[in-house]
């Protein structure tokens, strides 16, 4: 399991090839790059700026990272976190899940995204020619947080 | 008693630092009483700290607001998160 804060630009792509490099044993490897957008609910964004609560970001995000990895049909799991600055088009965060099978590793990628918005000691502030506001974890991130609970719960 | 307390995101912003090194009197016993100790001057951060979502992490350990500051070394207060 490779659990990543990263201060600078980092290429997805490298990092997924290291990930799968000679793993033979999967089937599949899928992955989800979130980018820093150029423009967010009509306003042009300028920059992001993630600050995280070092030692303890990294603690949280491998708890639940290596709960997903326990619960599913996994060979292994991958996640960059970039933090500090960050311009329009570049990659803030990397998910991954090797597997034997598809099914596992995209339920496994969708998991670990949905658990990084409302689990992983990280804020979010967005900077736009009007000034900067801080970014929360929104309903939708909320509710989907708790049916995965639920799911949780009677599976 | 000396403890690190941390501000992050918004509230990092309402105490004007990310970090103060704090001399806690004797009859600031819980996490809750630490929190309103702190702000007891700062009516913006005070706020803040009330503000829906605030949770206390002690010594890297997300704890509710009851739990004894007894022995802690730093304590940190969050608003909510926003990873990903």
């Amino acid at each position: 399991m490779r659990i990543a804060i990263v201060t600078e630009a980092f290429s997805p792509e490298a990092e997924l090839k290291a990930f799968a490099e000679g793993r033979t044993e999967a089937g599949a490897l899928a992955s989800f790059i979130g980018y820093c957008r150029a423009a967010s609910h009509g306003r042009a964004v300028e920059r992001l700026e993630l600050e995280h609560y070092p030692g303890f970001t990294e603690t949280e995000i491998r708890g639940f990272a290596a709960q997903v990895l326990q619960r599913r049909a996994l060979i292994d799991v991958l996640i960059v976190h970039r933090v500090g600055a960050i311009a329009p088009g570049e990659a803030i965060v990397l998910a991954a899940a090797l597997s034997p099978h598809r099914a596992d590793a995209f339920a496994a990628v969708e998991e670990l995204m949905d658990r990084l918005k409302t689990d992983a000691p990280i804020w979010k502030k967005e900077w736009g020619a009007d000034g900067a506001r801080w970014i929360e974890p929104t309903n939708e991130d909320r509710a989907r947080r708790a049916e995965r609970d639920t799911e949780d719960k009677t599976s | 008693m000396t403890i690190k307390v941390l501000f992050f995101g918004r509230l990092r912003d309402a105490a004007g630092a990310g970090e103060r090194i704090a001399a806690a009197p004797a009859d600031v016993r819980t996490l809750a009483e630490l929190r309103d100790w702190i702000a007891r001057d700062e009516p913006e951060l005070a706020a803040a700290l009330a503000a829906p979502g605030v949770r206390a992490v002690r010594d890297q350990n997300f704890c509710a607001l009851d739990t004894p500051l007894a022995g802690a070394r730093e304590i940190a207060f969050v608003p909510p998160l926003s990873g990903g």
